[in-house]
């Protein structure tokens, strides 16, 4: 059984007990547990079941490459699931849930597929389930879906309680990885002056060093790691962060940190997790290796655990997987598991070497323990079930016959060391293959390269391949120098400290355990255990020709789960090399992608969230509405009221009840959002020429143009009011969420084509507020306003026509009106300065009380444009719409040589009379058009759909004609006027629709022109 | 994300400050131009695996169009220069010369 150990345990402390669940189950841990070693202290040693075949499984490693121990966290706004259980910190009321099994973990019904696994090899899913067509939607996935997957999504409705933030940080020196080498190379680099940051991921220093001894500089490594973080703390110019992962190397220094404040102490406060955002001059990677699993029959039965975590656990949290152990090994490191777990109290029954001269003076150390070695012997099959009883041992040399049974309840294995390359690798840095160690590491010659061209990203310690812990300090020594030099620090070039370890024998590559297994025992033997992935399968893609490894990892799903095959991909590729008679370095490895490790999508959100989560603009009137019954539309960044829903009455009231007001009297429309954008120079109106399709140029100061702005594709970008003021300047009118973005098109015309045109443009939209006074009474509230006053401008039509402007006074306020009309009603647009929005706004209100004033809000503004078949830049056009689609040609100059968009229009596709053209559409029974809805035609596509002949553009009820309208774009619309066409709704109704004039509303325009 | 020198303010700019935009150099075809190089115009555009030409605007800062010159596969940068010019100017190509000897990026070389 899995127990806790009478002695042990440097990093909890005994004298603080903890209480926690595991499926419902309570339990105890002391302070300094993970998860995983409480659970190992409780006996709880299978933890999940597997992903394909539901095999029960337990912890196979410590640290975040374990590949079994995902349990879903916590519960209600804070559950979370396929959080590791080894890097999960015991906290008091911690709440575990293992996954992927029903009913329960003990007994899960679809361990069935795990005696169907003769049929479920690689590919099974593509193979069986390809036809026939119609039952994969209906039949196939829905069980698969329930049956597949990891964890369970958290609840949809609960929102995640816990905040989050960024955090900016800047560096000379990024050193991740606060084990041996990454202290002794953060310490190099500071001591030349170096700003440097260490980042450790565990909530501990020192890496495994104090669990795998020797001595540095004379003493313990846990005594040196003590010293050396003592005097990194006294300088100033170094950070350091535990709890902090690096998640991510990117281009040109830029660097992830996840730090994880509070996951260990819930309640504290604060944020949970934090992104550290990094640009570092240069990067240390000191992310130390993992170890391999030995790919032997059962290797995945709960028990087989990786040698060095077997250790972890009775090293630093005083516990044992089990009580009579057998270590197998193809190197010298997994005898200090013998040792260890020998010291430990726990009888090891044998130690099983794959080398027929075995290893060094560990092995003689293990001999002189009375423990029992056998070299050039294997596994050939561990017993079991849901625990470990038992081991058939053989000869490595051959194809599985056991030689010899041994009880046992727990097996440590050890396959060799995998330097952690990923954050090297992120990007771009390249790999070499390293044969007397049998692993990829980072091939100096090619690491990723910053702006300058040369190296950003230096490997230091076992993450460089550096085997022993002298080799490995002195590789950090020079990492650090290298690192501060490269930033341009001059480091104090010295000796690595000096460390002892014992000598070790050289390792042997072992891929397959015993090396001719035969096909009962590869296929019983695992590569990857999340994506239960097996040596056969592996074979079988090789076989179906997946050569390329990108192609088997997809083929397969080999490494494809959330532990991304930390322990299975090099394994797998070996498989794969062997298969295919190629070499391991030609097979290569799959791409490393960042991040390292699962990170918290809270986490990458940061702050962005709920009111926060992005910049709000805010009208000078926006109070004003909040106060007045608005009810918000987000249009952009800004929010703009939808309408001004009164006590008892329903949005769609508010709405109709608008409509017919600003037609019948008067209604107020805060503007203020529309772009404005000042243009001038001498070359101004050559410019705008250029930017709009019509001409500008000739505007005459005084008076305003409706102009139309194209890309240089052709298609409709923005449209608006154009003001020529005087002879130098223009102001443009924009639409609500274009002002920035046309401002943008302007500048970049200006910049990058006509450099030596004399044009400044200025985005002045904020400078101002806007209102638009509209309805019939619009000039009597406006007249009155100044009769108070005592003058004013004249509002008179003859004083001021229909698409003119006049600066003057009105009701005191210093003001631009402008008489334009977006609803084809009197209209005035009357800009203010900003800081006397809100006044002239309330001055309005106030005085037009005996008018019938009232606000509205933007779908009454869209139901006023759509009843006079006014165009809406997002809603008539998307991107693919011409003017010419909008019967918009009067628009276009003819006199004009040249604008943006003239030469597009001449081809072929934007000249075709088959390009579908805007109409008005009246439903036959009076409803409302669905959005967005398609018209069909006859006849069917080569996907035998109904063709389609045009769609809803805008549609909306109008109050003022008691029935539906709306436009829509018509294959040979204008031409079909009268013609009725069907519309199918989602809902499944067909809308019957006739094509019309797309004015509905006062045809002759003569409401406007008062 | 890459950090790019404005040639304009001297700030050196990330990803919250700059925005991509696309080839630099395109030779704009309006009115009077064929079918063929209007086409060209709009959509060719290069795609090497090296030396390119870009356009960058240092948008949330000083506003400013800029080139610059970079390898695509190492990432390396090989300078930024002035929007308002119609190829790269000698001493960028200069200094790729020096690093990439044989480089070509559509006729200039």
């Amino acid at each position: 059984m899995s127990t806790r150990l009478a002695k042990n345990g440097r990093l909890i402390d005994r004298s603080k007990q903890i209480e926690f669940t595991f499926n419902g189950k309570r339990m105890k841990g002391y302070a300094g547990d993970t998860l995983a070693s409480a659970l190992l202290a409780n006996d709880q040693m299978m933890v999940g079941r597997s992903f394909k075949y539901h095999r029960p499984r337990g912890l196979v490693a410590a640290g975040p490459e374990e590949p079994n121990a995902l349990v879903g966290l916590g519960t209600g706004d804070r559950f979370e699931p396929n959080q590791r259980a080894t890097t999960t910190e015991l906290f008091s009321g911690l709440s575990a849930q293992s996954q992927n099994h029903w009913p329960s973990l003990d007994f899960d019904v679809l361990a069935i597929n795990n005696k169907l696994g003769r049929f479920l090899t690689a590919g099974f899913y593509y193979k069986m389930f390809i036809h026939p067509r119609p039952l994969w939607k209906h039949v196939y996935e829905p069980i698969i879906r329930q049956s597949a997957g990891l964890g369970k999504a958290p609840d949809k409705e609960l929102k995640d309680a816990d905040t989050y933030e960024h955090f900016y940080f800047f560096a000379d020196v990024l050193v991740i990885g606060g084990g041996v080498a990454g202290l002794q190379a953060a310490k190099v680099a500071a001591q030349s002056g170096a700003k440097v940051l260490l980042l450790e991921q565990h909530n501990y220093w020192g890496g495994r060093a104090p669990v795998d001894g020797g001595t540095i500089e004379g003493m313990e490594p846990g005594a040196w790691v003590e010293k050396t973080l003592e005097e990194l703390r006294g300088m100033d110019n170094v950070t350091l962060r535990d709890r902090c992962m690096g998640a991510g190397v990117y281009d040109h220094g830029y660097a992830l940190g996840y730090e994880r404040l509070t996951d260990h102490a819930p309640g504290q406060g604060g944020p949970r997790h934090r992104l550290w955002r990094i640009r570092a001059s240069q990067i240390v990677t000191a992310t130390g290796a993992i170890e391999r699993p030995l790919s032997f029959a059962g290797n995945d039965i709960p028990g087989v655990m990786l040698a060095a975590s077997m250790r972890d656990y009775a090293v630093n949290w005083g516990v044992t997987p089990g009580q009579k152990v057998v270590v197998a090994t193809n190197n010298d490191d997994a005898y200090r598991t013998a040792i260890a777990m020998h010291g430990a109290g726990v009888e090891v029954v044998r130690v099983l070497d794959t080398r027929d001269s075995g290893g060094g003076s560990l092995m003689e150390e293990v001999r002189a323990l009375g423990i029992r070695v056998e070299c050039g012997r294997a596994i050939a099959k561990v017993k079991g079930s849901k625990r470990v009883t038992g081991v058939a041992i053989c000869a490595q040399n051959g194809e599985g016959g056991a030689q010899e049974e041994v009880e046992a309840d727990a097996v440590a294995m050890s396959g060799g060391w995998s330097p952690v390359v990923h954050l090297w690798s992120h990007c771009g840095g390249k790999l070499i293959w390293d044969e007397a160690h049998a692993n990829f590491r980072p091939d100096p010659e090619r690491p990723p390269l910053g702006a300058d061209g040369n190296g950003f990203v230096i490997a230091a310690g076992a993450a460089n391949g550096a085997a022993g812990l002298a080799d490995a300090l002195h590789d950090a020594q020079t990492a650090g120098e290298a690192a501060a030099n490269a930033a341009g620090f001059t480091p104090k070039v010295g000796d690595a400290p000096a460390a002892e370890a014992p000598e070790e024998n050289a390792m042997e590559a072992v891929w397959l355990m015993p090396a001719k297994a035969d096909i009962k025992l590869r296929m019983k033997t695992w590569l990857d255990y999340q994506n239960d992935v097996k040596v056969s399968d592996v074979q079988l893609a090789a076989r179906e020709g997946f050569e390329s490894v990108e192609h088997t990892k997809r083929y397969t799903t080999l490494g494809m789960a959330t532990d991304q095959g930390k322990l299975s991909n090099i394994n797998g590729l070996a498989i794969l090399a062997d298969s295919l008679g190629s070499e391991i370095p030609q097979v290569g490895t799959t791409t490393f992608r960042p991040p390292y490790h699962p990170i918290s999508m809270g986490a990458i959100g940061g702050e962005a969230r709920g009111e926060i989560f992005q910049p709000l603009r805010k009208t000078p009137m926006y109070d004003w509405h909040d106060s007045n019954g608005a009810d918000w539309e987000p249009v952009g960044q800004w929010r703009r009221p939808f309408a001004y829903v009164r006590s008892g009455e329903s949005l769609h009231d508010a709405v109709n009840r608008e409509v017919k007001n600003t037609r019948d009297n008067l209604g107020l429309l805060d503007a203020s959002t529309l772009g404005k954008l000042v243009v001038k120079g001498p070359d101004a109106g050559k410019f705008l020429d250029m930017m709009y399709t019509n001409m500008m140029s000739t505007l005459k100061p005084g008076k305003c143009r409706y102009g139309l702005m194209c890309s240089e594709n052709g298609f409709l970008i923005d449209d608006g009011v154009v003001a020529r003021i005087d002879e130098d300047t223009w102001l443009c009118h924009t639409t609500t969420g274009g002002a920035e973005r046309i401002h943008g098109h302007m500048e970049e015309w200006l910049q990058t084509e006509w450099w030596d045109w004399k044009v400044y443009v200025a985005n002045v939209t904020e400078q101002l507020a806007q209102v638009a006074v509209v309805g019939p009474n619009a000039r009597k509230v406006l007249e009155k306003l100044n009769e108070k006053a005592g003058g004013g401008m004249d509002l008179s039509k003859e004083a001021l026509p229909f698409m003119e402007w006049r600066d003057g006074e009105i009701g005191g306020f210093k003001a631009r009106a402008y008489r334009i009309s977006f609803s084809g009603e009197l209209s005035y647009e009357i800009a203010v300065a900003a800081s006397d929005g809100l006044a002239f706004w309330t001055a309005l209100m106030e005085a037009g009380q005996e008018f019938g004033v009232m606000p509205y809000g933007t779908e009454c503004l869209h139901i006023l444009r759509a009843e006079k078949g006014f165009i809406m830049i997002g809603d008539e056009t998307d991107g693919t719409v011409i003017p010419q689609d909008l019967g918009l040609n009067w628009a276009l100059s003819k006199k004009k040589e040249d604008f943006l968009g003239k030469r597009a229009h001449s081809r072929s596709h934007m000249a075709d009379p088959d390009r579908w053209q805007l109409v008005g559409l009246e439903t036959v029974d009076g409803s409302v058009l669905p959005d967005g809805a398609y018209a069909v035609g006859n006849g069917v596509n080569a996907n035998g759909q109904k063709n389609t002949i045009g769609r809803v553009t805008s549609t909306y009820y109008s109050s003022n004609l008691g029935r539906g309208i709306a436009m829509g774009l018509v294959k040979h619309g204008p031409s079909r006027m009268g013609e009725v066409i069907e519309f199918p709704g989602t809902d499944g109704k067909i809308y019957k629709a006739k094509i019309v004039d797309q004015v509905f509303y006062d045809k002759e325009g003569e409401k406007q022109n008062v | 994300m890459l950090i790019l020198e404005c040639p304009y303010c001297g700030v050196k700019a990330e990803e919250t400050e700059l925005a991509a935009g696309g080839e630099a150099h395109l030779k704009r075809f309006g009115p009077g131009s064929s079918d063929e190089e209007f086409h060209d115009y709009l959509f060719m555009r290069e795609n090497p695996k090296g030396v390119h030409f870009e356009r960058w605007r240092h948008a949330n800062g000083c506003g400013k169009w800029f080139h610059a010159a970079r390898c695509t596969m190492t990432l390396e940068v090989f300078g930024t220069y002035s929007a308002q010019t119609t190829e790269p100017p000698k001493e960028i190509q200069d200094k790729i010369s020096e690093k990439r000897p044989n480089w070509t990026w559509r006729d200039v070389k």
